[in-house]
């Protein structure tokens, strides 16, 4: 089955799915030199968003979290792309700005309930009309 | 899709700083589904605290473009205590960034009042305004309290706003989406309770929990919500759960009644607050066990002159036996000094910090310790980014702690 999301930021992008188990806010939540999720209280605590396509079920709205991907996206330590069960305009805004400052950014979909639901690959690859295809693992030796 | 006029297209299709800002704008009104921007009469900057590199470069390339705020604009709090450099243990090329980061949000013409209480230094827009405002605490008042119209506008949106002087069309800004949809009902708790400054902050970290971005009307605080208890109230229900606007029924601007909080519509769910509730939120803003505290620190939001009074009624003249932060304004360090009122304070022990807090930058000894405040804010975001463990108390234990070297607690109020 092919999924299809709405693009919200274009782009093509493919790696290893890291869907969270909870909303997260990036801002006290994810590490912006890392990308490591610092969170005690995260399920996905320890997991390493650099380099994922990043499967967000919500994000918690802190309104420095921009800066938190703004700044990974610098230092190359961004989500591959990223797929949004809702949109988040905070967060959003820190791709936005990059885009500004002339920095390579990820794309990013926005995923209706059912589709998000049905992410279950391994690895996947946004395509730039907003499809999503599975991939295989094997590309993929290094699985964050 | 997001309309832009004219005069914004035309901005938005030019090069320079203030291209940049438009464009920022706009992109960001297309992702939120705003039909099209609207003018604002004032922004508040949070986007001035150092996180990291990029947010200096990013505000450096405005100050390049020749952008400037439109619209009277304030700072909130940055990494450094511009007022006294020793405060702040940040170093080397870090500290370098946050102090530039600083100086590019001056040179884009903001005010720099570096304070998360900017409607406490002369930044009250009025009942009805458009404004773009960031800092959680700082939305929550200026929507609830000051009834102006803000969403929660996050780093560079922010900034970008106040140079466009535009926002875009959607959330707060409209005023159906304003309206009380739950009665949260304290008329049950003792007056006693009611009318004690610990119980605000308690009461918004329940609050926050409990409603998170659902708006509620509080019926049963008329007569006794001042503004530093709404201050303290709203900070610790945004940093709790997001709370960006809450009414208060005769007292909030747009609550003259519960009905009018509720639109004259039916009300989703009405809560009845016991103090039971309230006091388990108190003892969840505790982490600490024991009687050892090794700090004490007060003041988010930043203290106004009268809760220095308030510290200085509590201190009686006596030293403390542990470090004390109280950190606020440098709007109203002007004002300590003018009134001969900070000598005494500092002479008794306690380290007034301006321009930034203990939980945005290295203050704090660097030790697994335990901190004592009476914030709602501070307790929440002090284990994550201080590394210390908390105590949350009244103003008063806070005070008597401090003077014992340990943890005192006074009976009574809660039950």
């Amino acid at each position: 089955m092919e999924l299809r999301g709405e693009i919200l930021l274009p782009g093509a992008a493919e790696g290893p799915l890291l869907r969270l188990r909870a909303p997260i806010s990036f801002w006290g939540g994810v590490d912006p030199a890392s990308g490591k999720i610092v969170d005690v209280r995260h399920p996905d605590h320890g997991r390493c968003v650099a380099g994922t396509m990043l499967a967000l079920p919500g994000t918690i709205g802190s309104s420095s979290s921009s800066s938190v991907l703004l700044e990974l996206t610098r230092r190359g330590m961004a989500p591959a792309g990223m797929l949004l069960a809702e949109v988040d305009a905070i967060l959003l805004v820190g791709l936005v700005v990059a885009h500004e400052m002339g920095w390579p950014f990820c794309p990013a979909l926005r995923l209706d309930a059912k589709t998000f639901a049905a992410l279950d690959q391994v690895a996947c690859r946004i395509r730039v009309d907003g499809t999503i295809e599975a991939l295989s693992l094997g590309s993929f030796s290094a699985m964050p | 899709m997001t309309i832009l006029d004219a005069f914004e297209r035309r901005i938005a299709e030019d090069e320079g700083g203030a291209a940049v800002a438009m464009r920022i704008v706009a992109e960001s009104a297309r992702l939120l589904g705003a039909p099209k921007l609207i003018p604002i009469a004032s922004a508040h900057i949070d986007g001035c605290l150092y996180h990291g590199d990029s947010g200096t470069l990013f505000a450096e390339k405005l100050v390049a473009g020749a952008a400037r705020v439109q619209v009277p604009t304030t700072l909130n709090v940055g990494a450094l205590d511009l007022l006294r450099a020793s405060t702040v243990k940040l170093a080397g090329e870090k500290r370098a960034m946050a102090r530039r980061l600083m100086a590019a949000y001056e040179a884009l013409g903001c005010r720099p009042t570096w304070t998360c209480a900017p409607y406490q230094a002369g930044h009250r827009p009025a009942a009805g305004e458009d404004v773009a405002w960031g800092e959680s605490n700082a939305v929550a008042f200026c929507n609830s309290v000051l009834g102006a119209r803000t969403n929660r506008y996050g780093d560079f949106l922010d900034i970008a706003c106040a140079i466009s002087g535009r926002a875009p069309l959607f959330g707060l800004h409209i005023p159906a989406n304003r309206r009380a949809r739950v009665i949260v009902d304290v008329t049950g708790l003792s007056a006693h309770l009611r009318d004690s400054d610990v119980f605000y902050p308690a009461f918004g970290s329940w609050y926050g929990k409990a409603l998170g971005e659902t708006i509620g009307v509080i019926d049963g605080l008329s007569g006794v919500a001042g503004e530093d208890r709404l201050k303290a109230f709203g900070a610790a229900a945004a940093a709790s759960g997001a709370v960006a606007l809450f009414h208060v029924a005769g007292v909030t601007p747009e609550a003259a009644d519960v009905a009018a909080a509720l639109g004259a519509e039916p009300a989703e769910e009405r809560i009845v607050v016991t103090s039971a509730m309230i006091a388990s939120a108190r003892d969840d803003l505790s982490t600490a066990e024991g009687d050892r505290i090794d700090a004490v620190a007060i003041g988010s939001p930043h203290l106004s002159f009268a809760e220095f009074e308030a510290l200085a009624a509590a201190l009686g003249g006596r030293r403390l036996a542990v470090p004390f932060y109280a950190c606020t304004g440098r709007h109203v360090v002007r004002a300590l000094d003018e009134a001969g009122r900070r000598t005494p304070l500092e002479a008794a022990g306690i380290t007034i910090v301006a321009d930034t807090c203990v939980v945005v930058t290295p203050i704090l000894a660097e030790i697994a310790g335990v901190l004592m405040t009476n914030s709602g804010k501070f307790a929440h975001y002090a284990p994550g980014n201080t590394g210390y463990s908390v105590q949350f108390g009244s103003l008063e234990e806070c005070v008597e702690s401090a003077v014992a070297g340990k943890l005192v607690r006074e009976g009574g109020l809660w039950n």
